[in-house]
């Protein structure tokens, strides 16, 4: 059984991103519903309906609203993370681009629910189409009459670096500065962009407020897990027969989702490891992937639900090769303000390439591995943490791949005094 | 305020206080790079790393605020664990160039890997190479390889000169500090950043290369630069002279105190030492008749002096003292004054160029003992010596340090006030076209050659002490005073800086009260001063 589409039961209009499209379809009838509401309704309506962040921290939607302090004087904003950057990850560039509106009316609900008059959309900048897209919408809804009454959207595009869709790195990024996550406290509630208490919301998780508003949260709930409600947008990619986005319930299997939705591995080849969530998501193994997609569920499975990036590999792959790709990717986007993943990303960025080369050695995989103990949790944002999931899963999953290439490397090596410096 | 336990010592510290300031209250060192107490929390070294009671991991102690009854552990295993692998990041890609880096024997990583890294090196790949030896301005000389990117510099030139400069560029292990396009290092505070530099990374160019900082001696001191008086210390090559080419004095660095200039001190201030060791000391008191000069000993000079006192009116003796001499000075001269009855007397010689001031540290008045002469008694019309001296009607002039031939004064006034004065005396540490008109130069100690007292603008009486032997024959200005003193048959029984002091405050009330002692290290306002 396929879950009712609801986030993406327009994409097949040719005309879903435009104003008459939307409203076609249903569109613009939550918010008249919510304007009747008070703020603080809305919020106990988001959480009842169990709604979690699908940008990849799943953190409550409804709890996160409610941080924001009461009786706040000044601003309030509400800033949306469309700076979709997590390799494996494409679901926000179509709802941009294919129901923009949806964004904006989840933008008004969301608004009045934290007394916002201001909204940002932080677009990634490498989505153009998206961003002329939704650029147009917010034009027409200035014109229907939605914004401009009481509330303001502002569309910021990025320039290209990941760590801009971090919540505090994306705030600094918007405030002009260099995009450098902030410490934390204070938390981004009581003092985010411009120094103003601030949400930060990711696409897909507001285009469902309007769903939540019309149809009721224990609807919403009921299409989920007890602890996650609704569906979310799958993207999946890789040795796969049909890759793309798929909207599907978050009680749906990881099995499922690869075999029954995106037709199974290419050419019928043997499954060799998934990897569930955005490429910070621990990897699983061919046997691993009777899971339920919701975020506790992953959790329990020892990797996340993420951004619900799905990177389908298969016999083809070599695990070793894409922890090198990986390991290039987080050395790269490293914003380098902590010491420990400014440092150690480009150290074991540079140990994998040397064992794909062929130069690896004894000691590299468990230097690796200590390396990325030591550096979990002593950073500023969660970026270096999601580095480490690929960097331990892929090497203790797979660990005989990569000693075959180590053990390779030690027999052809010429023999050679080593001087040690210790 | 606050109370809690570091290590299971009680504190109590004021609301708002950081572990790091709290575990120091309590007598422990929390090791970090990137805070500084003078700037604002970065809290990206990740170095400061403590356990809280309860908490699941360490965190960092300099953002973390002292609550009541937190229990703060900064030595657990899981801590010291944190610590030394923090210290292996911060090093995998440093250049490991102690041999050649004038920071080694002050570098925090040298210093902490001793104590928090020994671990054996793990890194064998290629380290990320960045540009070296790359001047920022005038006086500071960056090597990114070395840089910990701890962005203290970046945070002074945005929080405390406000002139942002510094920015850190490109991402990830290529970051790298550098200057924005178009800019340079040139703020009058540059050289704060190479304190504030925890490594070798910010270099001073005018230190670099001179001597190994463990040869150095050190004494606590104040600029003379200007009225502020801000702390120092004076860093002196006594060890090792062949180093810096007869250069005694290396460089001066800011001390810390609160009331005066914090952390921080001026360009101008910092570089202005180099007198000190200039070719045009004066060493020896000498004799000039004509065009011949010739050298004389003390006791000559002194009773030749003396004579020329004893035979002028005491209306034909003009004094120009110098707001650059110590209170001490000032105050033996005053006796002399009284003594002989002596009343053209005045310390003031405006500048040719009006001293620039800003609303931090650098005020207008670049000498550092105005208020001192002020009050000591001193505050006459200078401008009316010169004129006593043009009309004839002087016999002795006597110069303290001033070079009247740079003043805002005409020099062709000057030069005719000069010959037309019997005898005129200079008495300075170095020479210049004033000194080279006088009949006779005695030679003063410069002020890293002796101890004494400044009375800055806020009326806040400091101590600076000696860190080098006086050049050649020269001597304090209390002490020329005090054997002219003797000559002239005046009792004086003041044969140290500290018994003219004890005399000043025993004759001019608004010193009242303070002693040596009382003035420590950080200096005392006079009693009656209020707080600018």
């Amino acid at each position: 059984m396929t879950a009712e589409k609801i986030l993406t039961r327009s994409f097949e209009r040719p005309d879903s991103h435009t104003l008459d499209g939307y409203r076609a379809s249903g569109g613009y009838q939550a918010w008249p519903k919510a304007q009747a509401m008070e703020p603080a309704a809305i919020v106990e309506e988001v959480k009842a309906a169990n709604l979690r962040g699908l940008g990849g921290a799943g953190f409550p939607t409804g709890t996160k609203w409610s941080f924001i302090p009461k009786n706040h004087a000044g601003p309030v904003y509400l800033v949306i993370n469309a700076d979709e950057g997590e390799p494996g990850t494409f679901k926000d560039r179509y709802l941009l681009e294919r129901d923009p509106h949806a964004l904006i009316e989840g933008m008004l609900i969301a608004a009045r629910a934290i007394r916002s008059a201001t909204g940002f959309v932080y677009i990634r900048g490498e989505y153009v189409e998206p961003w002329r897209r939704f650029s147009a919408a917010v034009r027409d809804a200035y014109a229907a009459g939605y914004l401009g009454r009481g509330f303001d959207i502002v569309v910021h595009r990025g320039a290209g670096a990941y760590i801009c869709g971090e919540e505090t790195g994306l705030i600094s990024s918007l405030e002009g500065k260099k995009g450098w996550p902030k410490l934390k406290p204070p938390f981004p509630a009581i003092k985010g962009a411009f120094g103003a208490p601030t949400i930060v919301n990711n696409v897909e998780t507001i285009c469902h407020v309007p769903h939540i508003i019309n149809r009721g949260a224990a609807w919403f709930a009921g299409l989920g897990t007890k602890t996650q409600g609704g569906t979310r947008m799958y993207s999946v990619s890789g040795r796969v027969a049909r890759p793309g986005v798929y909207e599907e319930s978050v009680a749906i299997t990881l099995r499922q989702l690869i075999y029954e939705r995106a037709g199974g591995v290419t050419g019928n080849g043997r499954l060799k490891a998934v990897v569930p969530g955005g490429s910070s998501a621990a990897i699983l193994t061919a046997a691993e992937i009777d899971v339920t997609m919701d975020v506790d569920g992953l959790r329990n499975a020892g990797t996340m639900a993420g951004s619900a990036g799905v990177i389908v590999m298969d016999e083809t792959v070599s695990i070793p090769e894409a922890l090198m790709v990986v390991a290039r990717f987080y050395a790269h986007e490293s914003c380098g303000q902590c010491t420990p993943c400014r440092e150690s990303t480009g150290w074991i960025y540079k140990i994998t390439h040397r064992i794909v080369e062929g130069r690896g050695r004894r000691a590299d995989l468990d230097t690796i591995l200590d390396v990325a103990r030591r550096g979990a949790g002593t950073t500023i944002c969660a970026f270096y943490d999601g580095a480490v999931g690929p960097y331990i899963s892929y090497i203790e999953k797979f660990r005989s791949e990569f000693e075959a290439l180590t053990e390779a490397a030690v027999a052809a090596a010429p023999r050679r005094v080593v001087v040690s410096h210790a | 305020m606050p109370k809690l336990t570091v290590d299971g010592k009680e504190v109590e510290v004021p609301g708002g206080t950081n572990l790091i300031e709290a575990a120091r209250k309590a007598g422990v060192e929390v090791p970090h790079y990137c805070y500084h107490p003078g700037l604002s929390i970065a809290g990206q070294c990740r170095l400061c790393m403590v356990d809280l009671e309860k908490a699941p991991r360490p965190t960092i102690a300099c953002n973390t605020t002292a609550t009541e009854g937190m229990v703060v552990l900064t030595e657990t295993d899981r801590v010291r664990e944190t610590r030394k692998s923090i210290m292996e990041f911060h090093l995998i890609n440093h250049p490991l160039d102690c041999p050649v880096c004038d920071q080694a024997g002050e570098c925090w990583l040298q210093i902490y890997y001793m104590k928090h890294g020994l671990y054996d090196p793990r890194m064998t790949d290629e380290k990320v190479h960045k540009p070296k030896a790359v001047p920022l301005g005038p006086h500071v000389m960056l090597d990114a390889e070395r840089c910990i990117l701890c962005s203290r510099c970046v945070r002074f030139c945005d929080e405390i000169t406000a002139t942002g400069e510094l920015g850190i560029f490109e991402r990830g292990d290529h970051s790298e500090i550098g200057l924005f396009p178009g800019r340079a290092l040139d703020n009058p505070y540059s050289g704060n950043v190479v304190d504030i530099c925890p490594v070798g990374a910010l270099t001073d160019r005018d230190f670099r290369f001179q001597v190994r900082v463990w040869y150095l001696d050190s004494a606590k001191s104040v600029c003379p630069g200007c009225a502020r008086g801000c702390n120092i210390d004076v860093h002196v090559n006594r060890r090792r002279p062949h180093h810096a080419e007869g250069r005694r004095v290396a460089r001066l660095k800011p001390r810390f105190n609160e009331a005066v200039n914090r952390w921080w001190l001026c360009d101008a201030g910092r570089y202005g030492f180099t007198f000190v060791d200039d070719q045009d000391r004066l060493l020896v008191p000498t004799r000039r008749e004509g065009e011949t000069v010739s050298d004389a000993t003390w006791d000559d000079a002194i009773v030749a002096l003396a004579a020329t006192f004893r035979r002028s009116p005491p209306d034909e003796i003009g004094i120009i003292a110098s707001p650059k001499m110590a209170n001490e000075d000032l105050f033996a001269l005053r006796r002399l004054l009284d003594n002989l009855a002596l009343r053209r007397v005045a310390f003031r010689v405006p500048p040719r160029v009006a001293g620039d001031q800003d609303n931090f540290l650098i005020r207008a008045d670049k000498n550092p003992n105005s208020l001192g002469a002020e009050l000591v008694g001193l505050g006459g019309d200078s401008r009316a010596v010169l004129e006593a001296a043009r009309a004839r009607r002087l016999r002795c002039l006597v110069i303290f340090g001033h070079d009247l031939l740079a003043s805002e004064w005409p020099e062709a006034e000057v030069r005719e006030a000069l010959g037309a004065v019997g005898t005129v005396i200079f008495v300075g540490s170095n020479a210049h076209a004033t000194s080279a008109a006088a009949h006779w130069v005695l030679p003063a100690a410069a002020w890293v050659e002796r101890d004494g007292t400044y009375t800055n603008f806020e009326g806040r009486v400091q101590r600076f002490r000696p860190a080098v032997e006086p050049l050649g024959q020269a001597l304090a200005e209390w002490e020329i005073v005090g054997r002219l003193l003797a000559a002239l048959g005046v009792d004086s029984t003041a044969t140290r800086p500290e018994h003219w002091f004890r005399q000043l405050v025993a004759a001019v009330p608004a010193f009242a009260g303070l002693s040596y002692q009382a003035l420590g290290d950080g200096g005392r306002l006079l009693p009656g001063a209020v707080r600018a």
